[in-house]
């Protein structure tokens, strides 16, 4: 402080002391640094995930070619003499489980949420909103429990022919366990559209099916889209559910009734084994770790564009 | 004439009675999918706990895993989940509500801020499956912590951290500004401001957002896997850099081995799972209604 102590009353001096050279000035300075330090965690965790992933993805492009793995048609890593490490059977493998999941799942979530929003009383909304919460916090270990012992068999009692290990019943699973995201995420893009444009359309003399489809869902679309977008991408990183479920054998077949593997079930079925560190199998899960985060990266850029640039403002 | 309009108008009716038929019908599909999302619970809580409840005894609870389904318990799983939590949850905590703090309180409204938080929420997106392979790599294979209690809870806290921090952040924003405005008039300093004034108020949302994140922790499975937990473990951990087991890692191997019998204990181990889930996520319900009153 440049005042000089002759404009301070004796007080104002004491303070001034005790600000200057006292814990509390100290601490003023210093706790900020500190929370700044904490903050930094959470930048330093994303960047320690983008690097351990390229550096790791760049010592196994040492041992095996780039241009093999974008293109071979086989991911047959456990051959002794002979491994194949392509990527297309473990990305056809989530994309199979994907697609079945989101089949399933984006009608159910936006007819449930369109429900809730538009038709649904107090009371109801009262009721499922706890339900869908619980649906949401169920682990998804559980979930994989579910799809095992329960889903398949129920399935295989239907159509004899699926195997025990199939892309059918995982993928319904996944498909429930992204039902609440897609429903309480839409149902809060409805709901936030005002209740004056939903009263304009219906004093018109709309039904509410009308008035929902044609009003109330265009006026949403971007946080429903953004939803969806988001659920896929939790689809996409599902692990347990696929690596209980699905079966263990990268497959490049179009087949659903059959065991396949997708790029998480690959992570745990090496991480569950013993390959030794340093082997070319290890560092293969880091590849296949990175072309998984790359995808679901970009569902939740799209994601955030999605709800950035349609969104409408009343 | 008069013939021609009362065709026109009964028409008219025709079309309204078939609109509103489809708004009927689309009304009885919607909650078809409502009921059908709310069966699939109860299905899935009826078969476990049919299939698990006969399992849970005394004995359950008190032994180690073992490869005799009679004689398998859940005890190692059970204590290490408890050891990995209490790194989850200062880790977390501490970090989160920092950053919170920071973001909150002090940062200015720069493109670095934006960043940070836009980094936060990327975050949130990232596979756990993803923060496996970063444990592994950081935690297990650079800092040296091994296969242990400390490497398993600190990728965990990673996880859950985004979680905290929005729930933090949701609950700071939400103090009002005449409760600060009137410290800073009584003369305290920014800190004293946010040490005596912010986070007292804030507490109960802080406390509800990070036991649902810290329930999530507890049932994550993937990346306990990846950071190499094993799934039979017949001792417990005496330190933080012992080996350890947890509950969904038990439940995962008694769900991959083919016998039925390992099939009903790894219902039993849900059971217990979820108890442990429900019962937490109804003292953040408990904290959120009974402090949202005032």
């Amino acid at each position: 402080m440049k005042t000089t102590n002759k404009e301070l009353s004796p007080v104002q001096q004491l303070l001034e002391k005790k600000y200057n050279s006292g814990f509390l000035n100290r601490s003023e300075k210093v706790i900020p640094v500190v929370l700044f330090i904490m903050a930094a965690v959470s930048v330093l965790t994303t960047l320690g995930i983008v690097l351990t992933l390229i550096f790791e993805t760049i010592t196994f492009f040492g041992d095996v070619s780039i241009v093999e793995f974008f293109t071979a048609k086989e991911w047959y890593p456990f051959s002794g003499t002979d491994p194949v490490y392509g990527i297309w059977p473990l990305v056809l493998g989530t994309l199979k489980i994907t697609l079945i999941a989101s089949l399933f799942a984006i009608p159910i979530g936006l007819a449930v949420a369109l429900y809730l929003s538009e038709y649904a009383s107090a009371r109801t909304r009262k009721i499922m909103k706890p339900i869908l919460e619980v649906l949401a916090g169920v682990p998804t270990i559980v979930y994989g429990f579910f799809a095992l012992t329960f889903v398949t068999p129920l399935l295989r009692q239907l159509f004899p022919s699926l195997e025990l290990f199939n892309a059918i019943s995982p993928g319904l699973v996944v498909g429930i366990m992204i039902i609440p995201t897609i429903v309480s995420l839409s149902e809060d893009a409805l709901s936030s559209v005002p209740e004056s444009v939903r009263q304009g359309a219906l004093a018109l003399g709309s039904t509410k099916w009308e008035t929902a489809s044609k009003v109330i869902f265009p006026a949403a679309l971007s946080g429903i889209l953004a939803s969806i977008v988001l659920g896929v991408s939790r689809a996409i990183g599902e692990t347990m559910i696929v690596s209980i479920a699905a079966g263990s054998t990268p497959s490049a077949a179009l087949d659903l009734t059959s065991s396949l593997q997708t790029m998480t079930s690959y992570i745990v079925q090496v991480t569950t084994g013993d390959a030794g560190f340093g082997t070319t199998i290890y560092y293969s899960i880091y590849s296949v770790g990175f072309t998984l985060f790359v995808f679901t990266l970009l569902m939740n850029i799209l994601a955030q564009f999605i709800s950035k640039r349609f969104r409408e403002e009343y | 004439m008069e013939n021609t309009a009362r065709v026109k108008s009964e028409e008219m009716v025709g079309r309204i009675d078939g609109r509103l038929m489809k708004n009927k019908v689309v009304k009885g599909i919607f909650l078809t999918a409502t009921i059908f999302t709310s069966i699939i619970l109860v299905v899935l809580l009826y078969r476990i706990i049919s299939q698990g409840a006969p399992y849970l005894s005394w004995d359950f609870f008190q032994n180690f895993a073992s490869r005799r389904p009679e004689q398998a318990g859940i005890k190692a799983a059970v204590i290490g989940t408890l050891w990995m939590m209490s790194v989850v949850i200062p880790t977390a905590a501490i970090l989160g509500v920092g950053t919170a703090i920071y973001l909150e309180e002090y940062a200015k409204k720069s493109a670095l801020t934006r960043w940070i938080q836009m980094n936060i929420s990327n975050l949130a997106g990232v596979p756990s499956v993803v923060f496996g392979l970063l444990g592994l790599t950081i935690f297990v294979r650079v800092f040296g912590f091994g296969n242990s209690v400390l490497a398993a809870g600190f990728t965990m806290a990673l996880l859950v951290l985004p979680v905290v921090i929005v729930a933090a952040q949701e609950a700071i924003r939400a103090v009002p500004n005449e409760l600060k405005e009137a410290s800073y008039g009584l003369g305290a300093t920014k800190w004293q401001t946010i040490y005596r004034v912010v986070l007292p108020y804030a507490i109960p949302g802080i406390a509800t957002g990070s036991i649902l994140a810290f329930s999530r922790a507890i049932g994550e499975t993937a990346p306990l896997i990846v950071v190499g937990i094993p799934t039979f473990v017949a001792f417990l951990p005496s330190g933080y850099l012992d080996s350890f087991t947890a509950l969904p890692m038990q439940i995962y191997n008694w769900t991959s081995r083919p016998q039925l019998e390992f099939h009903n204990l790894a219902a039993a181990g849900i059971i217990i799972l979820l108890g442990v889930l429900i019962l937490m996520n109804s003292v953040a319900v408990w904290i959120r209604n009974r402090y949202q009153a005032r």
